[in-house]
């Protein structure tokens, strides 16, 4: 890559290394609109997430229509590109001007990230539901326990347990992705990043901003791995 | 009175019938085994007893109770009744205290210390009083299955059960698992036993009842079965076991 004849232009433009000190000053504080929208947007999505795992398997011809809703829930969300429902959402509703709806872009963000990633992490749980085998429930059945305790205390636990990783790796996939929420207003770290780019005519602040998400996404990583481990100590 | 009795229970599985018209009688405080080839429908059997499979047809009477009748609480019905499987089935997720204590907590709503010191007397009755603390994974095939026994007693049931409870151990851990088993039937606790131990069978039932293709081909005594069998089916059975070595 050093040997590339556009290099020294892209080294220049790119690593500018005052560029990148100052504009990490003003990125980096910026980056706390992110985690803010992760953080609340990942409590909403593992509430959501279960409830339509947990709606769509549900037994029996009554809750066909449940079901049915649902699958057409995950389909529709997974199927529109992200940017898209964050578009509709964050420019569509606050113009509509209901009144007791609110306006705010940060809002609206995490409403749109909320609903696409909960579409992903139902498959998640669904995949860990349907992984626990159907012997276990039939001995919590057997003990006298409800579905709905069977599900809670038995189900639950292990498939949970079973999809933390794949969870997580979705997890990772929002924190990036709540750098799309800038395109709807919120000057968040990515957004900030245009505006240094925008002021100096120097891609430095991209490669912070770069940086800056790897940083953000590397304690997770090490979490997931951290949980998964202290899982396999404990049951064996 | 009956314990159990079944009447003209019939079950499918898609096409294929598994229990075609059972009859059978167990009278309180006694032990029945099932014997038969593997596909006999002897699972089947105690898994319709128990409510884990509905039945289509004839009727299950537990304790004076038709428990297949329309509208049966099956939560309810399944408290009376403990059932042991051949896999354990103990939940992984939770130590064996918390195996025990589960259903009698959430289910009969027992104050934990009170769950907790019956679970651990339990425990203590079947030389587990050490094992309260560990996971299932952590234990023997033998003690995994002492475990299930221990849940399925802890809440008190009328009937146990058993699901072929040997037949996934190692030979030299089946005997403490019988063991159990024994000491079960000798405080009069009703039992039907699904199982491969023909020796064991002999010893501990009351009755022994042949299960070919779906129907109780045969019924009667361990002496009866085992020595003067009057089937040419359960005979050609059992002459199967013996040349296997089994009885």
């Amino acid at each position: 890559m050093t040997s590339a004849p556009g290099w020294e232009q892209v080294k220049e433009q790119f690593f500018d290394w005052d560029v990148f000190k100052e504009s990490l000053r003003e990125i980096a504080p910026k980056l706390l609109v992110n985690i803010r929208i992760f953080l609340i947007a990942e409590v909403l999505i593992l509430i959501f997430g279960l409830a339509i795992a947990i709606l769509r398997s549900l037994p029996g011809p009554v809750f066909f229509p449940v079901r049915m809703l649902m699958v057409v829930y995950a389909d529709f969300f997974r199927g529109v590109p992200t940017i898209l429902v964050i578009y509709l959402f964050g420019f569509g509703v606050p113009a509509l001007a209901i009144s007791g709806v609110p306006r705010s872009e940060f809002f609206w963000g995490v409403v749109a990230l909320t609903l696409v990633y909960s579409a992903y992490v139902s498959e998640v749980y669904r995949a860990g539901i349907e992984s626990v085998h159907p012997s276990q429930e039939a001995a919590a059945r057997s003990l006298g326990l409800s579905k709905t305790k069977a599900m809670r205390f038995v189900v639950l636990p292990q498939a949970v347990r079973r999809v933390i990783p794949p969870l997580l790796n979705d997890f990772i996939g929002l924190q990036k992705d709540t750098a799309l929420v800038a395109l709807i207003g919120p000057v968040e770290a990515f957004r900030q990043s245009q505006i240094e780019v925008a002021s100096t005519f120097d891609y430095t602040p991209y490669f912070a901003t770069a940086l800056l998400f790897v940083a953000l996404t590397i304690p997770l990583a090490r979490f997931t791995d951290w949980l998964v481990a202290r899982e396999r100590r404990r049951t064996r | 009175m009956s314990a159990v009795e079944l009447h003209g229970v019939r079950k499918s599985f898609g096409e294929v019938e598994v229990l075609h018209g059972i009859e059978l009688n167990v009278e309180e405080h006694h032990v029945v085994c099932l014997i038969g080839a593997s596909g006999s429908g002897k699972s089947t059997l105690l898994r319709c007893v128990n409510l884990l499979e509905p039945i289509d047809e004839g009727r299950i009477v537990v304790g004076g109770e038709e428990v297949t009748a329309p509208g049966v609480d099956a939560d309810r019905v399944r408290r009376g009744i403990g059932i042991v499987f051949q896999a354990y089935n103990l939940f992984p997720h939770m130590t064996v205290l918390r195996n025990v204590t589960l259903a009698p907590r959430e289910v009969l709503k027992k104050p934990r210390a009170e769950a907790e010191a019956e679970a651990r007397e339990l425990l203590g009755r079947f030389g587990l009083a050490d094992r309260a603390g560990d996971y299932p994974d952590r234990l023997s095939g033998g003690q995994q299955q002492r475990v299930a026994i221990v849940r399925a007693l802890a809440m008190r049931p009328q009937l146990m059960l058993l699901d072929e409870v040997t037949s996934a151990l190692d030979p030299e851990l089946v005997g403490e698992v019988l063991n159990v088993i024994r000491e079960l039937a000798a405080g009069g606790m009703t039992m039907l036993i699904a199982t491969h131990e023909m020796g064991f069978a002999r010893e501990i039932a009351n009755k022994v009842c042949f299960l070919d293709g779906g129907v109780i081909l045969e019924q009667g005594s361990p002496e009866q079965i085992f020595s003067t069998p009057q089937e040419p089916r359960t005979r050609q059975f059992l002459q199967r076991i013996v040349e296997a070595g089994r009885l």
